[in-house]
């Protein structure tokens, strides 16, 4: 079970409170990726499809950032594997919109 | 019983605002979508119980939202808005090639007959269409293939397609207008276009008199004469008798003939309005008063409309597509500002009062008239 904490815009969007936990079977055995967590959770709420990875590229969009285990996750490529707190369920992968104002 | 919906888009969500025939009592209901921009909402004009919104941020990018139920209820549908073939490039700002991006979706236009047909004009600047309730987009390409089309450049707010009119007696004449390539008209149904600037002159472009180019930022049309239209282009505000064919400048006795609306009584087809602002520098009103210009001559002639505006330090901007009419007999006249108020006039621009005055920064308002 993989947990996904989404900002409050795509929380509103998808109509979830709290976190969002996604069952996820690995590829291999205890591996999955971040591309795995990102599909999961775009089949599961399709509206969320093109508000984190752009819609035709597939690449993150320039204001979301991707923290786990209290590292930045945003420039890893979909097939890096995901820390192992985040595939046990015991750390969140965490979606930003990226800080703004002032 | 006949009433009056306002939509409203702001920087900060979209907001409903009713009232029945009178237009002096006014329930506002929002914000819907809070803390998304919404650069523009609809509703249809075979169905009013059919919105269509456009919803969006930078951050998490574009969203269409439908309702059913006149806003009682909204439904995400589709949001991916894919150009044909390989995009190419347009002008950037300094002149150099810039691939051609979707930004967001600046203004949808349902069709006057089916409310599942909805047209979106977006940025980077093209031409989409839905014909199912919006669940699916397709570009309508032969605008964006112009082949002026590489030459385009966007305008301070972005290469934006911001304006969609659809002549409702020639079965598919439709008119674009995009900042700052200029207008467009297509006699196919969005097939094929054709620039109509001849008349437009603009400075700030190596031709001023360039058959694209210009900064167009509003073109409005009466349905009973749609081959008048008339057009605030980022300085002057200009008319054509010919379906767009040639433009004269009609801007007149008007303190400056910069700004963004433009609209026309419902009932009158020489009775236009503009919100003139200070200049391309000073997006705010001259002298810090806040006032509409009506003419009621189809241009040059213009008079001031204060009654119950703001007439000193005021110092909001009025957007391109943030003015609309209502069709009750006595023609119902709307706009909102930066400043989030919506003033409304029940009759005709003689006199205004705000049906809100605190909303967020307003991007559009719309108008549906109920019967």
């Amino acid at each position: 079970m993989i947990r996904v904490e989404l900002p409050a815009h795509l929380r509103t969007l998808a109509g979830v409170n709290g976190e969002v936990t996604l069952e996820l079977g690995p590829d291999a055995p205890g591996v999955v990726t971040l591309g795995d967590a990102l599909d999961a959770l775009e089949a599961r709420y399709p509206v969320l499809r093109g508000t984190i990875r752009d819609h035709h590229t597939g690449r993150r969009r320039a204001f979301v950032r991707f923290f786990a285990c209290k590292e930045d996750l945003s420039h890893e490529q979909a097939d890096f594997p995901l820390p192992e707190p985040v595939i046990a369920g015991s750390e969140p992968l965490l979606v930003v919109g990226a800080m703004a104002g002032g | 019983m006949t009433g009056v919906r306002v939509l409203v888009g702001t920087r900060k969500g979209a907001f409903v605002l009713t009232s029945d025939g009178t237009r002096k009592v006014w329930d506002v209901n929002g914000p819907h979508f809070a803390g998304w921009e919404i650069y523009h909402a609809k509703g249809s004009p075979a169905d009013p119980n059919r919105l269509y919104v456009s919803q969006s941020t930078s951050w998490f990018g574009q969203q269409i939202q439908r309702s059913d139920d006149g806003g009682q209820s909204w439904q995400a549908v589709g949001h991916e808005f894919s150009y044909e073939g390989i995009p190419g490039t347009h002008q950037w700002y300094d002149g150099t090639p810039h691939p051609w991006e979707f930004a967001r979706v600046w203004h949808l236009e349902p069709s006057l007959h089916d409310p599942d047909t909805v047209y979106a004009g977006v940025e980077d600047a093209a031409l989409f269409r839905s014909a199912d309730g919006g669940q699916h987009w397709q570009e309508l390409s032969g605008l964006r293939n112009h082949q002026s089309g590489s030459s385009w450049q966007p305008g301070a707010g972005g290469m934006c397609l911001h304006t969609i009119l659809l002549d409702p007696t020639r079965e598919g004449r439709m008119f674009a207008a995009i900042s700052a390539a200029g207008a467009f008209r297509s006699d196919d149904s969005g097939e094929n276009w054709r620039p109509v600037n001849n008349g437009l002159h603009s400075e700030g472009i190596p031709d001023p008199e360039a058959e694209v180019g210009h900064c167009v930022h509003r073109i409005a049309m009466h349905p009973s004469r749609p081959d008048v239209l008339f057009m605030q282009k980022h300085w002057d505000v200009m008319r054509s008798d010919d379906a767009g064919a040639s433009w004269h400048e009609i801007s007149g006795d008007l303190p400056t003939d910069f700004g963004f609306p433009i609209s026309v009584h419902a009932h009158e087809p020489d009775t236009v309005y503009v919100v003139p602002i200070t200049s391309d520098a000073l997006h705010f009103p001259p002298d810090g008063r806040l006032r509409v210009f009506r003419s009621r001559a189809g241009g040059n002639e213009w008079e001031p409309l204060t009654d119950g505006l703001p007439q000193e330090n005021c110092y909001v901007n009025v957007l391109r597509d943030a003015m609309d009419v209502d069709t009750l007999d006595d023609c119902g006249v709307y706009f909102g500002t930066t400043g989030g108020q919506v003033y409304a006039s029940a009759d005709s621009g003689d006199s205004w009062s705000a049906i809100v005055r605190d909303l967020p920064a307003v991007l559009s308002v719309e108008v549906q008239t109920l019967s």
